[in-house]
């Protein structure tokens, strides 16, 4: 496991000086400024602590799946806005922007790929649109995805990260954990296997949903992982929240999580799991007939 | 009608009680001085109905919030009090504990046996208390599933009630993996291969009611809401101000009408005039009719129909476009 929490020490003054944005970033970790194009080409891993930061759908699909194997599915599935919803902003104006500053069409994309050996159906969310938050095109998304995995015997593999259902889409958004739950359910009853990887953040109903389903939950170190988040819960019980309360780590001690595997890791762990639980087609020994 | 009705009413319904009073003073001095008001009285009678028509039946998404959280209003055990002739209570997750915000057992409706599932608020602070307000722990939804797989097993059809602002937001909560619980519950409750029909009583707050609400029929009472997340946690998020809660109960669609409109329920039960609480009786005797003419329904139908039916239900929930020029099919 890699020091996520660790925290330097000394903070020289130097530091502490104005960050022009776009161009570097500064570690939550360990406070250091890093170059943006050098957190990048390391899969947005810190690399002098290690601090995993949130990473964009494409690049996490190509630091997974063979190159040239995946086939996008649903890519011009977009939002309508079916509530009319009326907030500080409207939902369209929201959409567009989202839009605009991660050129995807909403906050998952799917599709199927080769892993290793494996060919698998593949889900990943990406924070960045609007806070990775599950309406009608994500959950239609995912259950396309997962029926398509259980109709061509595949084994599915989602990549989490949602602050929760979408508001904007009202009880309809909150549907979508049914729905997508619905389809894990005949998944499973098929004996097919379905992998979640948790990514901070994962929350809400994404975790109260497919997201806590998995035959395997794998979660990168330091994710914050929760029901409700930290502020909430504060707010409600009016105490002091535990040591590293929601983090991987915690949850792993606490029995949620199989394995809490760094993001270069990913790949391997995937490709080993996948060994025991669709080994290649190979016959399978038979009993010595009866002569 | 309970004495403390009166004693806790809304901003919207003011007028109403101040009729009420008037009408109260009215038939006193007419006792005491004994002069006859009969003309006034029935005036002042006729002025009162009109004035409940006129606000209950045009009432604000956030006065239908306030009415499904009325503290006087009947929860699960209400109903079940009123509707069943038997009711064996069951306790307990077998894992850790008894979650009291979330109960269920055996009951008998019109010698139908059922599984009924409830979320169940305190009417004062002391029971209130103990069922934590109605948000429950994971144990909650444990003990919901194994009662429910029990009804599986046994071939009893299942009734769950929702009312809870949410399931609990709580430090053992998380620590115990309520989104696990919940989730799981979702998932199950799919496979179950007997009727399952949910009735939304008070509040449907978000996935602590859905983590009950995975059924083949979902009907509603017709103040209570059913929503994605409370109106008060969207205000704080999206207006970053709690005062846009009425507003943020408007844009969240939650009423009764909006969830038909959208085939997110089947069907809307009617309230008695001011609310379930004015006549819970008669409340009830809505619901109990309602529950048994689906479930005759259901029990009409074989498990692949059933389970085929409760997938179809949820599958078919969502609203999207694809993009022009693209032809998309759906995948199977």
């Amino acid at each position: 496991m890699t020091g996520v929490k660790k925290i330097k020490s000394q903070k020289s003054a130097a530091k502490r000086v104005e960050i022009p944005e776009g161009l570097w970033t500064k570690c939550k970790g360990c406070d250091e400024v890093i170059y943006n194009r050098e957190l990048d080409q390391n899969l947005r891993i810190c690399p002098k602590c290690g601090a995993h930061f949130p990473i964009g759908a494409w690049q996490r699909i190509a630091s997974l799946v063979e190159q040239g194997s995946f086939q996008e599915m649903d890519s011009e599935m977009i939002a309508v806005d079916l509530l009319k919803f009326t907030g500080v902003d409207s939902y369209p104006e929201k959409l567009k922007q989202s839009r605009e500053e991660t050129g995807l069409k909403d906050a998952v994309i799917t599709g199927v790929g080769d892993i290793g050996a494996h060919h698998i159906g593949l889900a990943v969310m990406d924070f960045r649109f609007m806070g990775a938050s599950m309406g009608s095109v994500v959950g239609e998304k995912i259950t396309r995805l997962i029926e398509r995995c259980t109709a061509e015997r595949l084994a599915c593999i989602i990549i989490n990260a949602s602050g929760g259902a979408r508001m904007q889409e009202g009880l309809m958004s909150l549907m979508q954990m049914a729905k997508t739950s619905a389809a894990l359910a005949r998944h499973a009853r098929a004996r097919l296997p379905y992998i979640s990887a948790l990514t901070h953040p994962t929350y809400a109903g994404v975790m109260a949903s497919y997201a806590s389903l998995g035959d395997l939950i794998i979660a990168e170190p330091g994710a914050m992982i929760g029901f409700a988040g930290p502020r909430v819960i504060k707010d409600t019980t009016q105490s002091e929240l535990p040591r590293g309360f929601q983090t991987a780590e915690f949850l792993l001690e606490r029995g949620l999580i199989d394995v809490v595997v760094p993001r270069k890791q990913l790949k391997a762990t995937l490709v080993r799991v996948l060994d025991y639980l669709m080994p290649p087609a190979n016959p399978a020994p038979q009993p010595a007939a009866a002569v | 009608m309970p004495p403390t009705t009166r004693l806790i009413t809304y901003e919207f319904e003011k007028p109403i009680l101040e009729l009420e009073k008037k009408l109260e003073e009215l038939t006193r001095l007419a006792h005491e001085q004994k002069v006859n008001v009969r003309d006034q009285i029935s005036e002042i009678e006729k002025t009162i109905e009109e004035t409940k028509q006129r606000i209950y039946t045009d009432l604000s998404a956030w006065q239908r919030v306030q009415l499904a959280r009325h503290p006087v209003r009947p929860f699960t055990l209400d109903y079940i009090r009123a509707i069943a002739s038997d009711f064996t209570e069951l306790h307990g997750d077998r894992l850790y504990s008894d979650d009291k915000s979330l109960i269920g057992g055996f009951a008998t409706i019109e010698g139908q046996r059922v599984m009924v599932i409830g979320n169940q608020k305190g009417r004062d602070t002391k029971e209130n208390i103990m069922r934590n307000f109605g948000s429950a722990h994971p144990e909650g939804y444990r003990k919901a599933l194994r009662l429910m797989r029990m009804a599986d097993r046994f071939g009893l059809p299942i009734i769950t009630l929702i009312d809870t602002p949410g399931a609990y937001p709580g430090i053992g909560a998380e620590e115990r993996h309520i989104a696990e619980a919940i989730a799981v519950n979702l998932r199950e409750m799919m496979l179950l291969r007997v009727p399952i029909l949910s009735i939304v009583i008070g509040e449907g707050g978000s996935g602590g009611a859905l983590g009950i609400g995975i059924a083949n029929r979902v009907l509603i009472l017709e103040n209570a809401y059913y929503s994605v997340i409370s109106p008060e946690g969207c205000a704080a998020i999206l207006w970053k101000d709690r005062a846009a809660t009425p507003k943020a109960a408007a844009a969240l669609k939650l009423s009764a009408k909006h969830l038909i409109e959208l085939k997110l329920v089947d069907e809307i039960l009617p309230e008695p005039l001011g609310g379930a609480h004015r006549d819970a009786a008669k409340a009830a005797a809505t619901l109990k009719a309602a529950l048994l003419r689906h479930l005759r329904e259901l029990l009409a139908m074989s498990v692949e129909q059933l389970l085929e039916d409760r997938y179809a239900k949820f599958r078919a929930m969502g609203q999207f476009e694809i993009a022009e020029g693209i032809v998309q099919s759906q995948a199977e």
